[in-house]
This record gives structure tokens, sequence and C-alpha cells, in this order.
């Protein structure tokens, strides 16, 4: 079933990564398989973050010769940056096989990109100059604990807890998707995408990649396509309604928004809560309420309800 | 079959206007009666309570399942007003009572607040999420905020009381009671009611009433569409009175009063509403 979840600070910073994961760790009954988030920090002047991984965590699972390989991958990727001209500014890694560097660089995102994901297991999770997108399998405490997501400060930022129904239970079906290869675009989704494989042809003809079987990567593929060609956000994700069929609801993170679209038959939940200096919206009311315990007003939006809010 | 009694005769439940149809044939259907009184069944898990004996359960700490049972102990010792703080938005919250009962929650209840009840009033002081009320047999559950989708699903008995805006499918496949919302109701609302009454003071979504079988739905706002085989029908001197009186009941009656409310009824067209048991009309293709 899945659960989604966002949040955003209205002109100002909070504690994004703790309070997400709260969130998220409130939503576990409706998908314990693996947790993702896409968090907004505050630009940094003219430098990307860039997340990536070598290799899945399942793949550890798999004999001595994976350590050494990820080695040799993690290797392969700071020698083609270099080639690139990427001046790698600082470099964390996450966990064994999961990375974060910050990079300096003036030309073509999508060569950079392209060339890093054609070494054997390595993904570019995302990249952006505010975005930081993680994500693993287990819960989100776990993961939380794991990226030491907890002291990240920000704007704005949406998550998931994956039950896995149409794909495998790995990091390349985990959600949030990066919408490949734009910038701080980032997308999760509950729901059935049912004309997935039409839709997937039409992107991939279009020249679009797609790293997953997993319907909700058509998503990301789809906004950041419109995004691409100059549309604006609350009209990509109305005219998604109506391209897409299949019952969804889906969020959509940009440096400084954060777009919710519904599917026409309203068959997969969303509550909201709205005030001046925040908005707080997730599947399930239990999620907003770790971490505003107080008395509020919520809602539920209706079929094809389409919001962009500004950080 | 012994027990199984047919419904052949005039009931009072016609009468009343909660359902028309007259189902023969080997149906076991049985409608409310004045007559069936003595028949009425006590359940094993029903205790007996007192009104004046109240108690609180703070739920803060406690998942579902302890506050459901703790309910359940506090109804054995007596306690017939209890009061939940701090629900947090909790699920399946106060399902199952079939007793007499005043049920008061101090803030919002999750999905499958209060279903499979017969008996209580409940009184929730936030919101619900989806399918609150389900499958309710008898009593009352009034929510003072909004409420989720699946609002009422299968309601059988009782009145369902939203005070503000409700989700999609509000009362869908109902088979009884009343639904009354303040507010406006999502879309698919009456998807398949059978039976009992839904009043929605303000606005619907699309296909409203969609593929109804049989019950009333009266509607203050506009609705976005009507479902196949809903159809507009006359508001009657009975429907007036009835409307007011309950609108009043739960301090929901409009200012400018009633007389802009609509009447949504099934059209009867879309099943063949024949008197052959599927079997039967195997048969006969």
């Amino acid at each position: 079933m899945c659960g989604i979840a966002g949040l955003i600070h209205r002109g100002r910073v909070g504690d994004v990564g703790r309070e997400m994961t709260d969130m998220l760790q409130a939503l576990k009954h409706r998908g314990p398989d693996s947790t993702g988030f896409a968090l907004y920090g505050k630009p940094g002047g003219n430098d990307f973050v860039m997340r990536f991984k070598v290799a899945e965590q399942d793949d550890l699972k798999t004999g001595f010769k994976i350590h050494d390989e990820i080695k040799e991958r993690k290797a392969t990727v700071d020698k083609r940056l270099k080639e690139l001209g990427v001046k790698v500014a600082d470099a964390e890694p996450a966990t064994e096989y999961a990375f974060r560097y910050r990079i300096q660089y003036d030309g073509d995102l999508k060569k950079v990109a392209d060339y890093i994901e054609d070494i054997d297991g390595a993904e570019i999770l995302s990249l952006g100059h505010a975005l930081e997108l993680v994500k693993d399998l287990g819960d989100s405490t776990t993961v939380s604990k794991q990226y030491g997501l907890g002291r990240i400060k920000g704007t704005h930022g949406i998550g998931h807890t994956r039950m896995a129904t149409e794909s495998d239970v790995d990091i390349r079906s985990a959600h949030p998707y990066w919408a490949y290869p734009y910038n701080d675009i980032a997308v999760v989704h509950n729901g059935q995408i049912t004309n997935y494989w039409l839709m997937r042809r039409q992107m991939e003809r279009l020249g679009h990649r797609f790293m997953s079987n997993c319907d909700s990567e058509l998503l990301a593929v789809y906004v950041a396509h419109h995004l691409e060609q100059g549309a604006k956000l609350e009209d990509t994700l109305r005219e998604s309604i109506k391209e897409i069929d299949g019952v969804f609801t889906y969020l959509v993170t940009t440096k400084d928004a954060i777009g919710m679209a519904k599917d026409s038959m309203a068959a997969k939940p969303m509550v909201l809560y709205e005030s001046d200096d925040m908005v707080c919206l997730a599947s399930e009311e239990v999620a907003i309420r770790a971490v505003l315990p107080q008395e509020i007003d919520t809602w539920d939006p209706y079929d094809e309800e389409v919001r962009v809010w500004r950080a | 079959m012994a027990g199984v009694t047919t419904a052949k005769k005039d009931h009072a439940s016609h009468g009343m206007g909660m359902h028309t149809e007259q189902l023969r044939g080997r149906t076991q259907q049985r409608f409310f009666d004045l007559s069936e009184d003595h028949e009425r069944l006590s359940y094993p898990d029903a205790f007996d309570v007192d009104f004046n004996k109240r108690g609180e359960i703070d739920c803060a700490k406690l998942d579902p399942k302890d506050i459901n049972i703790r309910l359940r102990e506090m109804m054995k010792q007596g306690f017939g007003t209890i009061v939940l703080k701090n629900p947090g938005a909790k699920h399946s919250v106060g399902v199952g009572i079939l007793n007499r009962l005043n049920l008061i929650v101090e803030g919002s209840l999750g999905y499958f607040a209060v279903g499979l009840l017969d008996g209580p009033n409940v009184r929730i002081k936030g919101r619900v999420g989806w399918a609150c009320g389900e499958n309710m047999l008898a009593g009352t559950i009034v929510i003072e905020k909004n409420a989720g989708s699946q609002f009422g699903a299968a309601l059988r008995g009782g009145d369902l009381v939203c005070k503000g805006s409700v989700g999609a499918r509000t009362g869908i496949d109902q088979k009884g009671g009343t639904i009354l919302i303040g507010g406006s109701t999502g879309a698919f609302s009456g998807f398949m009611m059978q039976r009992g009454r839904m009043v929605v003071c303000g606005d619907a979504g699309k296909n409203l009433g969609d593929s109804m079988y049989d019950g009333i739905i009266y509607l203050g706002g506009k609705a976005q569409s009507l479902g196949v085989d809903a159809v507009p029908a006359e508001m009657t001197a009975l429907d007036k009175d009835w409307l007011t009186r309950k609108l009043k009941m739960y301090d929901m009656l409009p200012a400018k009063g009633i007389g802009h409310f609509q009447k949504i009824v099934a059209g009867k067209q879309l099943w063949n509403y024949d008197n052959l048991e599927p079997t039967e009309k195997k048969l006969v293709l």
C-alpha cells in the first residue's frame, strides 16, 4: 500500500530531517520494505550535492568479492569525475555502498550522470543544489540513523515508506525518485499506474532513461520531461492526471516547492494540514500528529485535486 | 432454515421511507418491524453500564489494541461514560462496542474509527480518517470536524454525523441508517447505496448515487454529476418534515431552511428488479 508524506516550512528553515523521520516512522505499517527521503537544505552557493550508490544493500550478502568490487567502482567514479573536470569539494561515505559528494561543476550535468551510471552497479540517487536524496532498506528510524538525517535542517522534504508490489525490494526500486537529469526534483508515489509500459515506451522514445521497473519512476521521468519543456509544475501535475491511468496520489518537490496530485478516482489517501508557517501532508493523519500533536484542522483533498505550495 | 421468516407483509420501515423495495421469493432478508422486538438478539460481549459512572483513558502511550482492551475492561466494570484523551489519530479505536455507552473522544481518530457499533453514542471532537462508522447497526456518532473517505461504508443503522466535510465514496454500500454531512462530500458518494438516507448540506463530487439500488440522498448544494441510475425526485412533505427534524436534532439546520435541498433516488433502470434469485435466474437463462 505504501505511505507518503511531506512538509514545507514557509519562509523559514526547520528540522526537516528529524520531522520527516518521525512522520515516516508513523507510516511504517503502510510499507516496511524500504524508506526514502528527499530533503531540501538551504542551497549552498553554486556547489552541487551528489548522492550515489555503487551497490545494493543486498549485494553485500553475495560474498567477499563484493567489498573489493565496491572499492573498485567507487575508484572508477572518482576517476571519471576527474576526467570530466568535476571538482569534489567534499566526500562523505554514508554507508559502504552509498556516498555523498559536494561537487563543483559548470558543464552538462546529464553527461556527468550518464558517465557515472555507465559504471556497473552505480546509480545517482540525486543531484542538485539543495536536494539530499537518501533511500535504503528498513524503516524510517533505521535509515535516518544510518545516514545521519536527523541533523539536516531545511525548508521542505518528502518521503516514502514502501510496500513492494510491482517490483523488487531493493534501493533501485525504493522512492523517492530523482527526476534525472534535472536538479533538485524528486517524486514519491502511492498507488499503481496501469498504463506504465505504454507511457514508459513513450518516454524512452523521447530519450529518457529508466533505472528500475517500478511504475513510480515513470512519474519522476514524466514530470522532468514536462518541466524541461518549460511547463509549470501545477500544469504538469494537472496534465499527469489526464495522461496517466491508475489509482495514485503523488508528491513532487522542486528546490522551493511541493506539489501534490490525486487521481480521478480519489482511491489513494492523503490528509492535509495547512497554516501560515507550515504545510504538512501524509497518507494518514497519524503521521502529521507525529510532528503536530496539538489539536489542528486537517482534511482530505478530493479527486483530481492538484496543489502546489511554495517555501 | 428454521426460524427464518420472509418479508411478505408491509413493514413499518416502508412507511418511514427507509426503503421501498418489496423482496419476495426465497430471501432471508428481514426488515425492521415493531413486531420483531421480541426476537432481538443479545450479544455475549454486551455489558450493562451506568451512564453516571465516568472514566478516562489516556491514549498517548497506548496502541489501538490496548485502548480497545481498556475500553472493554471499563465497560465490564460498568463505566457508561468514557473519555478518550490524546487519541493521536490512531486507527481502529473504539470498534465493536455492542452496548449502550457515552464515548467522548477528545481529539482525532484514524482509519476505521468506531466501526461495527451497535448501541453507543460517540462524540469525536476532532477529525476521523477513512471508513469511520463502518457497518454500524445502531447508535450515534457525531464528528465535530472533517472526515476521510468511505465515511459510513455499509452503514446499516443509527446516525452518523460529520459537521465538516468528508472525502470520497461516502456511504458506499449503505444499507440503512442516516448519514448527515454539514459540509461537502467527494466523488462516488452513495455508490451502490441500498437503503437508508444520506444528507449533504454542501456540494457533492462526481457520480453522486452511482448504481444506487434504493435509499434517498438529500443534497443542499450542487453535485458535480449524478451517477448512473441516480435521478432527481420530488421532495414530499414527509421528506421536508424528516429533514428539518433530523438537521435540528444535530444543530445543523441551515439558517435559510431546507427549501434549497434536492432529493436523489434510484431510477431503478440499471438492474433487473424482478423476483428471481440468482440461482433461479440461471435456470431461466
